[in-house]
C-alpha cells in the first residue's frame, strides 16, 4: 500500500496558527484536516463580570486584523439591550470606519497574502521586485484604509474612539473632507486592482455552497440586516443561534460551526456578493462585469476579485458618507443599562461575526457568546480541500500542496479571531 | 554598518491577536525599505519562505499560555541574538492574563463543551518570565513609529529611544486639555507609559493604560484620587487596572490590594 501525505505544519500568510494534513492511500483520498493550534484565550469567560461598556474594547483584542468587526458587534448588541436609537451621522460614521477596515484588510489579503500564490512568489516582498507598481499601489490603498480608521478611531489597530452609544469624539466636516482626495485616488486605484486580479489564472473549481450573510433592504450590508442564506435561511439576527450551531470536535479545532440540519455554511465576500449583488453601486457592478464575474460567484479562487469589487464599493460608500456628513450635536447617545440579552451581527471582511450578551440591571455581563467568521468557514475550507484534492490527485506533491494552501487562503482565514479555537495535541508527523 | 550580510529578522507568535505583527505590515511607507535593510527570515504571517536560524533579531508577539509554548520560547531564545518582545501580551501577559485571577478550568468549562480537550496553563505570562528579553516594546497594540525606532536602533547598534515617562507628558506636549482635571473623566494617563501619542485624551476619553505602567508609577495615589475626587468605586478601579496589562506588577499589586 502506498501512502502519500501532504502536510503543511504552519500555514503561512494567514492570521494565526494553523496546519493542514491530507492523507492519500493507494491513490484514494482518505483524510483532510485543517488543524488550528492557536492557544485558547477564553474571551467569553473573561467577559463575565465586566461592565457592558467594556465589551467593545475587550473583544476587539480577539483580532488585530478586524477589530472594527468586534467593536461594532459589541456596541450593537449592547444598544439592542438598552433600546438606544442611533442618529444618522453616528450610524454613517460607523459604516465609514468599517469601510476603512474592509479596505485595509481586503487589500492586505489580496496583494500581500493571496496574489503571491497566483504568481508563484513566497511573499509580496519578493513579488515587489518583479511587480513593484502593483505592490506599491496596494500599499498606498491600504494606507488610505488605515487612514480612515485612524481619523475616526484614533489608530488603525484597536481603535479607541468607539463606545456604546456612539463615539467619544466625532470628527468635524472639514476633517472628513480631508480624506476626499485620497478616497478618489483610492477608488481609481482599486478599479485598477480589480483589473489586475481579474487577469490571474484561476482554477476551474466551483462548489454548491450554502452562502450565509446579512441582507439589508437599502444597502450593501455592514452593520445591520437580517441573516439570510441561499438555501432558505431568513431570520432576524436574534435567531442566529437557531440556524447556525456549534459543536466541539476533537481533531484540531474546538467549536465547528455549521448550518443546523444541513452542513457547512460559507460566509465572507463570496456570500455577501452573491446574495447582495443588487445592492452594489453601479460602478462596483460594472467593475465586476468587466472582471468577468456573473451576479453570483461560486468559485472560491475568485474571491480575490470579489474582494477587489468590495474595495471599490467601500471607497464609493466612504465618499458618499463624507459628502452627506453633518456633524452631530453630541458624539454619543446616553445609555442606561438594563437587564436583558442583545445580539450583534456584522459583516467583518471575512464574513459575519456574531455577538450575544446578557447583562444585569447594573450593566454587568452575565454571559457572552462570540462566533468569528473563520469558525463558520472552517468546515467549508475542509470540504473545499477534500473536493479539490480528489479532483487533482494526479498533481505532484509539491504542486498539490501549493494549490491546497491557496485553497485555504481563498477564505482569508483569521485564526487569531478564535474566541473558540483551542490548542490540542498537534501530532506533527 | 560594516556587515556583509543583511541581518536576519524573525517574527514569532504566541497567544495574541496578531495586531502587533500586523503593525509591521501597516508601516506602508517603510515596509519595502525595511525589507531591503533586513532579511526577513521567518515571518509566517507575511511569507511562506522560511530560513533556518540563528536569527539576528527576533520580534516576539504574544504571551505564554500552553505547556508547548513554554518550551518553544526557549528554542527561540537559543536561536536569537537579540530578542525583542512586542506588545502587551508579550510584555505583560495580555488580556488573556485575566485568567490568572480565576480558575482556568472554570474558564474552560464556560467556553468549551468538552474542556478535557483544552491544554492550557493556569496563567498567561509575559515572555520575560521565561527567557531573557533584550528589549520590551509596550502597547496594545505597539505604536508603529516606536516599532520602526526599535528596528532602526537595532540596525544602527544603538539603544532604542523609547521614553518611559507618563502619558501626561504627551498630553502636555500636544496641549491636550487634561480630561481628568477639566472634565472629571477618570484617566490612567498619570501611571501609564507614553508611546501611543495620548490618543484617548485627544479623543476626549480617559487613558485606559494599554501601554502598561510607566517607570515608578504611583498607582495607589491615583486609585485614591479616582475614589475620593471622582466618586469611582474601588471595584471599578480594580476593573480599570485589570485589562491588557493586568499582571504588570504595579497594576496587579494595586488591583489585588483594592479588591479586599
Amino acid at each position: 500500500m502506498s501512502t502519500r501525505t501532504i502536510k503543511v505544519d504552519y500555514i503561512a500568510r494567514v492570521e494565526g496558527e494553523g496546519a493542514m494534513r491530507i492523507e492519500i492511500n493507494d491513490g484514494k483520498l482518505t483524510d483532510v484536516k485543517l488543524k488550528i493550534f492557536e492557544p485558547p484565550r477564553f474571551f467569553e469567560a473573561l467577559l463575565r463580570g465586566r461592565d457592558y461598556t467594556e465589551a467593545p474594547d475587550i473583544t476587539a483584542r480577539i483580532c488585530g486584523i478586524c477589530p472594527v468587526a468586534y467593536l461594532m458587534g459589541a456596541v450593537h448588541a449592547m444598544e439592542m439591550i438598552c433600546s438606544v436609537k442611533i442618529p444618522k451621522p453616528i450610524r454613517d460614521l460607523r459604516r465609514l470606519i468599517y469601510c476603512g477596515e474592509w479596505i485595509e484588510s481586503h487589500i492586505l489579503h489580496m496583494a500581500m497574502l493571496h496574489v503571491p500564490d497566483f504568481l508563484g512568489y513566497p511573499d509580496a516582498i519578493a513579488m515587489a521586485k518583479d511587480h513593484p507598481d502593483v505592490v506599491k499601489k496596494a500599499l498606498k490603498i491600504k494606507k488610505i484604509g488605515n487612514g480612515i480608521m485612524t481619523l475616526i478611531g484614533g489608530r488603525e489597530v484597536h481603535p479607541i474612539n468607539v463606545r456604546v452609544g456612539g463615539f467619544y469624539k466625532t470628527p468635524t466636516k472639514r476633517q472628513l473632507e480631508s480624506l476626499v482626495e485620497d478616497l478618489k485616488w483610492g477608488l481609481d486605484a482599486s478599479l485598477d486592482m480589480v483589473r489586475v486580479v481579474s487577469g490571474l489564472k484561476f482554477q476551474d473549481f466551483e462548489h454548491d455552497y450554502e452562502y450565509a450573510c446579512l441582507r439589508h433592504p437599502d444597502e450593501y450590508p455592514f452593520n445591520e440586516g437580517r441573516l439570510i442564506s441561499n438555501k432558505g435561511i431568513d431570520v432576524p439576527i436574534s435567531e442566529y443561534d437557531d440556524v447556525l450551531v456549534e459543536e466541539h470536535v476533537e481533531h484540531s479545532t474546538a467549536l465547528h460551526s455549521y448550518v443546523k440540519g444541513r452542513g457547512p455554511g460559507h460566509v465572507g465576500p463570496l456570500a455577501r456578493y452573491s446574495m447582495n449583488f443588487d445592492k452594489l453601486t453601479p460602478l462596483a457592478k460594472e467593475a465586476a462585469h468587466e472582471a468577468g464575474l456573473a451576479e453570483t460567484c461560486y468559485n472560491p479562487f475568485k474571491s480575490i476579485i470579489v474582494r477587489g469589487v468590495e474595495v471599490v464599493l467601500a471607497f464609493e460608500e466612504a465618499l458618499r458618507i463624507v459628502d452627506d456628513y453633518e456633524e452631530p450635536d453630541h458624539p454619543y447617545e446616553n445609555v442606561e443599562p438594563r437587564a436583558g440579552t442583545g445580539y450583534g451581527c456584522t459583516e467583518a471582511p471575512r464574513g459575519i461575526c456574531y455577538h450575544r450578551y446578557t447583562i444585569d440591571d447594573a450593566g454587568t455581563i452575565q454571559d457572552a457568546k462570540i462566533v468569528s467568521p473563520t469558525a463558520v468557514n472552517q468546515k467549508a475550507i475542509e470540504k473545499d480541500l477534500w473536493h479539490f484534492v480528489e479532483a487533482n490527485l494526479d498533481l505532484p506533491d509539491e504542486e498539490l500542496q501549493w494549490e491546497c494552501e491557496q485553497a485555504i487562503r481563498n477564505y482569508d482565514p483569521c485564526i487569531s479571531c478564535s474566541a473558540h479555537f483551542l490548542n490540542l495535541e498537534v501530532k506533527r508527523t | 554598518m560594516g556587515r556583509k550580510d543583511k541581518p536576519k529578522l524573525a517574527v514569532w507568535k504566541f497567544a495574541s491577536c496578531d495586531g502587533c505583527q500586523l503593525s509591521l505590515l501597516d508601516c506602508e511607507d517603510q515596509l519595502l525599505d525595511i525589507a531591503g535593510a533586513v532579511e526577513i527570515a521567518y515571518f509566517p504571517e507575511a511569507t511562506k519562505a522560511v530560513q533556518p536560524g540563528p536569527y539576528d533579531l527576533s520580534l516576539v508577539e504574544g504571551s505564554i499560555t500552553t505547556p508547548h509554548d513554554a518550551e518553544r520560547i526557549h528554542q527561540i531564545r537559543r536561536d536569537s541574538k537579540f530578542l525583542v518582545t512586542i506588545g502587551a501580551c508579550a510584555t505583560a501577559g495580555g488580556i488573556q492574563a485575566l485568567r490568572n485571577f480565576k480558575d482556568v478550568r472554570e474558564f474552560a468549562r464556560i467556553v468549551y463543551a468538552s474542556p478535557q480537550f483544552i491544554d492550557a496553563l493556569n496563567k498567561s505570562t509575559p515572555i520575560a518570565d521565561h527567557v531573557k528579553v533584550d528589549f520590551e516594546l509596550r502597547g496594545c497594540p505597539v505604536n508603529k513609529k516606536q516599532l520602526i525606532e526599535v528596528l532602526s536602533a537595532f540596525l544602527h547598534e544603538r539603544k532604542p529611544n523609547v521614553p518611559t515617562h507618563s502619558v501626561c507628558v504627551e498630553c502636555k506636549r500636544q496641549s491636550i486639555v487634561c480630561v481628568m482635571v477639566a472634565h472629571g473623566t477618570p484617566c490612567l494617563g498619570p501611571v501609564t507609559q507614553a508611546g501611543c501619542g495620548a490618543i484617548c485624551p485627544a479623543y476626549c476619553r480617559g487613558c485606559y493604560a494599554c501601554f502598561g505602567p510607566k517607570e515608578t508609577p504611583n498607582v495607589a495615589a491615583l486609585g485614591c484620587w479616582w475614589h475620593d475626587e471622582l466618586d469611582v468605586p474601588y471595584r471599578d478601579v480594580v476593573r480599570a487596572l485589570r485589562t491588557y496589562n493586568a499582571v504588570a506588577p504595579p497594576f496587579e499589586k494595586e488591583s489585588v490590594r483594592n479588591e479586599h
